[in-house]
């Protein structure tokens, strides 16, 4: 399991795209929103937390398809498939090494940007733990996606339909957390709503992950 | 005697042939009776005035699209189960039919709500939650129609619509949560605590019953024909694989 996840890691990092392009686009995301809506900073401040978080939910989105697609179309996904790890493994292991470069990368990265939308200094940290609790339910549930669409020509834009819906809860959650913490109420019980949605993702979504693969292998 | 004896797709087509007509005129009895009999024969309300009335098209569409949803993860998970064909065209004629239903339960929340709350559209609770139904409706359809093989499609369908009746539910809650809503409770309940007056409830209740009714005949019409449409399939399949038995035949 752990060759496996030092494999995508390197691919992930030497191959280029996944580490570096997931950042910059959340960055162009947050750096668009004030020629949008005006550089006035109460309204960006007001709007910062949804920003941030819609913006880390769609630089998940960008690198989706690849989790599972280069492996299906060189054939290792077969022989991940036949090999003693169980494919629920394999799954889980795929979803960490994109949360990994991906989640982890964007919550180090996000209050960085929330200077550029002046959220509040004292939300910083629950913008940090809202995104490091939040986002490996988004690429859990990413993961199920990818494996869904795994054997389409064009499934790039069908896996933003199938998997941006599931991700309603996550974000209603994570920006809710975000928000209270700027306007400095206790932001702990929408944080330990969206723990919840990632541990029961991590317990259930592996297995959804693996049955789909198997479907689309068969 | 089984319900499984259904899943013979030859035996579904012969009780479901028989059982169509009566569906349909008594589906198309109730809406008319009940429509007439609501759009007519009942007062105005001494607040809503006459919109009151798109209640018997509100409630009864609202309703079927939740069951439809419902009755899309009992045959997803029968197919998964048991693997009988007839269940997953079954779930996948039912996906568009939820999926009109969700869009009349919105327009008919939207006209309503101009004169009523003085906007066609809020962010409530409910009326949010419904418009995500509609998401996952699409999601749903779109995987079906993107994927050649048909049993890959059925088995990655229904795990979806396993996945999504989860994270639908947790919307559902989710959105409480993250705004009040403006949208009144139920309308009915099976305790008559907080039911609507009598004379509207009599013909709603015969207007749910039509909707009930239609949302049979039109699963059942549309299984039919993608069961039709799967025998065509196989027998095309099967005159390309042999073009000279064929012929010797005919």
């Amino acid at each position: 399991m752990i060759a496996l996840l030092r494999r995508d890691l390197r691919l992930a990092i030497r191959a280029g795209g996944g580490f570096g392009l997931g950042l910059a686009f959340f960055l162009i995301v947050v750096v668009l929103v004030p020629f949008g809506v005006g550089p006035d900073t109460s309204i960006l401040a007001r709007i910062a937390p949804g920003i941030l978080w819609i913006g880390a939910l769609l630089a998940c989105l960008l690198s989706l398809d690849r989790i599972f697609q280069l492996d299906f179309e060189d054939g290792s996904l077969d022989l991940l498939a036949t090999s003693p790890l169980p494919l629920e493994g394999v799954a889980a292991i795929k979803a960490l090494s994109h949360w990994l470069v991906t989640g982890l990368a964007l919550t180090i990265a996000a209050p960085v940007l929330g200077i550029f939308l002046s959220l509040p200094a004292e939300a910083n940290l629950w913008l940090v733990a809202s995104l490091a609790l939040g986002t490996p339910a988004l690429s859990l549930l990413g993961a199920f996606g990818a494996a869904l669409t795994v054997g389409l020509k064009r499934g790039g834009l069908l896996i933003s339909l199938l998997v941006l819906p599931l991700y309603i809860p996550t974000l209603i959650f994570g920006a809710e957390t975000v928000r209270r913490g700027a306007e400095g109420l206790n932001a702990t019980t929408p944080l330990l709503f969206l723990a919840g949605i990632s541990a029961g993702c991590l317990a259930l979504l592996p297995f959804a992950t693996a049955a789909a693969l198997r479907m689309n292998l068969r | 005697m089984s319900l499984w004896e259904y899943a013979n797709p030859k035996r579904f087509m012969q009780t479901s042939g028989w059982l169509l007509p009566y569906m349909v005129i008594s589906s198309a009895a109730c809406l008319v009776v009940g429509l007439i009999w609501g759009f007519f024969f009942t007062p105005d309300d001494f607040r809503q005035g006459s919109t009151v009335k798109i209640i018997y098209l509100h409630v009864p569409s609202a309703l079927m699209a939740i069951n439809a949803w419902l009755m899309m993860l009992v045959a997803s998970l029968i197919w998964i189960v048991r693997r009988h064909h007839v269940s997953a065209l079954a779930a996948r004629a039912a996906a568009p039919i939820g999926l009109v239903m969700t869009l009349i339960a919105l327009a008919t929340g939207a006209i309503w709500g101009q004169p009523m709350w003085g906007t066609y559209w809020a962010w409530d609770p409910r009326l949010t939650s419904f418009l995500i139904l509609f998401l996952f409706y699409l999601g749903y359809i779109a995987l079906w129609e993107a994927i050649e093989n048909p049993d890959t499609a059925a088995d990655l369908t229904s795990i979806l619509c396993l996945v999504g009746s989860v994270f639908a539910l947790l919307s559902r809650y989710a959105v409480n949560f993250w705004n009040q809503g403006l949208h009144q409770g139920a309308s009915l309940s099976l305790d008559k605590e907080e039911n609507v007056a009598d004379v509207f409830y009599f013909p709603l209740l015969v207007c749910i019953a039509g909707f009930v009714l239609l949302f049979i005949a039109l699963v059942l019409m549309r299984t039919r024909t993608e069961i039709r449409a799967r025998r065509l399939n196989a027998l095309l399949a099967r005159e390309k694989m042999a073009p000279e038995g064929g012929a010797q035949n005919g």
